[in-house]
């Protein structure tokens, strides 16, 4: 299966914002954020479509998003992912002393994921946030 | 119909303080000048809010009565060795204070959202200092802008309308019939290229390539907008130039300006991927300005380097100061995450990440901030006021937050009180309450109260006066 190298940010749009103001747990804010922005020619590289569901992995995790083309192409290997529990799954917590963990830049490889689900919001509290 | 007006925007740190809001028989019918993130907020605000207290027994959430709630909270930061108080960004300054006694007295760490945002920009201001002004000053003034690492356009809607480029000031006309016409060339082209694209049945025009060329725009005597950024964002779009930077590279590319800015010459081609020769024209505009301003954003402080791109910004603007004026300002997120910082200082002599553990405040980012606390796994309790980290804080700090006891006082149901103990329904300050809340640029204005809110919700600070009072009781009691 093909995997690209990319460079991960995350970050605020306007669909996020209008969409954590219809409620953390409407399907807008989940459209709105369990999504990740790629440039064209990456995607063709990946060898899918748009609106495809595709894996992010870091050193800190994993999350299944679904796949849009970038509106700000080109950016090749750049991937952004809108602030939200997905993007969370896979930011890297160091603080490197500041108290700021790094939420931008971080290495990634993103692959295809076409028999895999976007967890839902619940689902995502469930799996990774349950208490013993 | 009733129209208030006036109305400042609890949404973001623009906190635009123009908004009509049209209210009839309690309920908000229509918002005036607000972008689609404001308008969002006064219409759909009543979506997903809770309205009863919450208390978790047998691993389910189940109403309670509010004294119920503000005992078993008053228990849990009791019992807690050592609870954090986090979020305080979107409430009011008054609810700020009354957290900064309570984590006095529970001896706990109190931690805004600063901690996540720009508490690297606060840690290089602190020793570098800042060269900065009121968004008035530059509305009237400035004619050389820079967003640098930010993209205003999604986080700020009106940030480029009310006081930089798209505003009409005294002294500096708006650049708005530029960007029209130029956006009206870039739509034509657009269209062409699809035509020639579909007779042709390939894309060839298609190339992953900048232009770093500047145009003539940039060299003429009037407002000018530059965006700097790792991606072209929609801010980039309405830009007179976008200087594209390799990733993680920000802190390289401030230092080559800062040489340039010195005259001393640069022995390599390209710097973050951006040719010198570019680097020296936009170095000329930046020392031919009137008045220039930085607008940065968390492209600085998130990324490799941290605190020291802050550095390298902040000793930017001050060398520029040796040939023009310049001044610069971080796009704070919040509408009240400056309030927060403000309070917390005139409160204890620090702006975020307050350790009471010794009965005295102690401030060392990296150790007494939050995430860093939460990844240590150091907490045994937590506090969370009008804020969100399940949803926004990295994996690991999110897992160690929610395995101990978690009290939340929001008004809307969030990742956050699901997975509390107890949730407090609290009221919506700037919309059911008044209050006080401090723009990026630390003015403060009042948020105000344009509905009734439920008759069982309270303020945030009124909830957490109980909470303070009910600590107070049951620990003279247990003595």
């Amino acid at each position: 299966m093909p995997k690209l190298k990319v460079s991960l940010l995350t970050g605020r749009t306007v669909d996020q914002g209008v969409g954590k103001e219809h409620g953390k747990l409407s399907e807008e804010y989940q459209e709105s954020v369990a999504i990740c922005h790629m440039d064209p020619e990456d995607i063709k590289s990946l060898g899918i479509r748009e609106n495809k569901n595709v894996r992010i992995i870091t050193n800190f995790g994993s999350v299944v998003v679904r796949l849009v083309k970038s509106p700000t192409a080109p950016h090749p290997k750049v991937v952004f992912i809108p602030y939200g529990p997905w993007a969370s799954l896979v930011m890297n917590p160091k603080t490197h002393g500041t108290g700021m963990p790094s939420l931008k830049g971080i290495p990634a490889e993103i692959e295809p994921a076409l028999e895999e689900r976007v967890p839902s919001m619940l689902n995502l509290l469930e799996e990774h946030y349950k208490r013993e | 119909m009733p129209v208030v007006s006036q109305v400042t925007c609890p949404v973001c740190g623009s906190f635009c303080d123009d908004i009509e809001v049209v209210v009839k028989n309690n309920i908000i019918t229509d918002v005036r000048n607000a972008c689609a993130v404001g308008a969002a907020k006064f219409l759909d605000y009543t979506n997903h809010r809770s309205v009863k207290p919450l208390v978790r027994k047998n691993d389910e959430l189940v109403e309670a009565s509010l004294d119920e709630a503000i005992r078993k909270s008053a228990e849990i930061l009791i019992d807690a060795t050592y609870p954090i108080l986090y979020g305080w960004s979107s409430t009011s300054c008054e609810a700020i204070r009354v957290g900064l006694e309570l984590a006095e007295e529970v001896g706990g760490v109190i931690d805004n959202t600063t901690t996540i945002c720009h508490g690297p920009s606060i840690l290089s201001i602190q020793d570098v200092g800042i060269a900065s002004c009121t968004l008035g000053q530059l509305r009237h003034r400035a004619d050389l802008i820079f967003y640098w690492g930010c993209n205003p356009w999604s986080s700020h809607p009106r940030h480029v309308e009310r006081y930089t480029t798209f505003s009409n000031g005294r002294f500096q006309k708006s650049a708005w019939r530029a960007h029209v016409s130029r956006l009206g060339g870039i739509l034509s082209r657009k269209r062409l290229r699809r035509a020639i694209n579909l007779v042709l049945r390939r894309d060839v025009f298609a190339t992953s390539e900048i232009s770093r060329e500047l145009p003539y725009a940039m060299f003429q005597k009037k407002r000018k907008m530059v965006v700097v950024d790792v991606r072209k964002t929609h801010s980039a779009d309405g830009a007179d130039y976008f200087l594209q930077v390799e990733p993680n590279k920000d802190y390289e590319l401030l230092q080559a300006f800062r040489m340039l800015i010195a005259d001393e010459e640069l022995d390599i081609d390209r710097v973050a991927g951006v040719p010198v020769e570019t680097l020296d024209e936009i170095a000329d505009v930046m020392i031919g300005c009137e008045l220039g301003v930085i607008f940065f954003g968390q492209g600085l402080t998130m990324t490799e380097g941290k605190l020291r791109n802050v550095d390298a910004a902040l000793s930017l603007v001050r060398d520029l100061n040796q040939r023009t004026k310049f001044l610069i300002m971080p796009m704070r997120g919040h509408f009240n995450v400056t309030g927060a910082d403000i309070v917390f200082t005139w409160q204890t002599g620090y702006p975020f990440a307050v350790d009471f553990s010794q009965g005295y405040p102690q401030y060392n980012p990296g150790e007494t901030s939050v995430i860093d606390i939460l990844c240590r796994d150091e907490t045994d309790a937590a506090l969370v006021v009008a804020s969100d980290p399940v949803a926004h804080f990295p994996k690991k700090a999110a897992q160690n937050l929610v395995k101990n006891p978690l009290i939340v006082i929001d008004p809307q149901t969030t990742p956050t009180s699901l997975m509390a103990d107890v949730v407090f329904p609290s009221t919506f300050v700037g919309i059911e309450t008044e209050g006080t809340a401090y723009r990026m640029d630390h003015v403060p204005l009042p948020l105000k109260k344009v509905v009734e809110p439920p008759s069982n919700c309270l303020p945030d600070v009124e909830i957490l006066q109980r909470i303070l009072h009910e600590v107070r009781r049951l620990r003279s009691k247990r003595k």
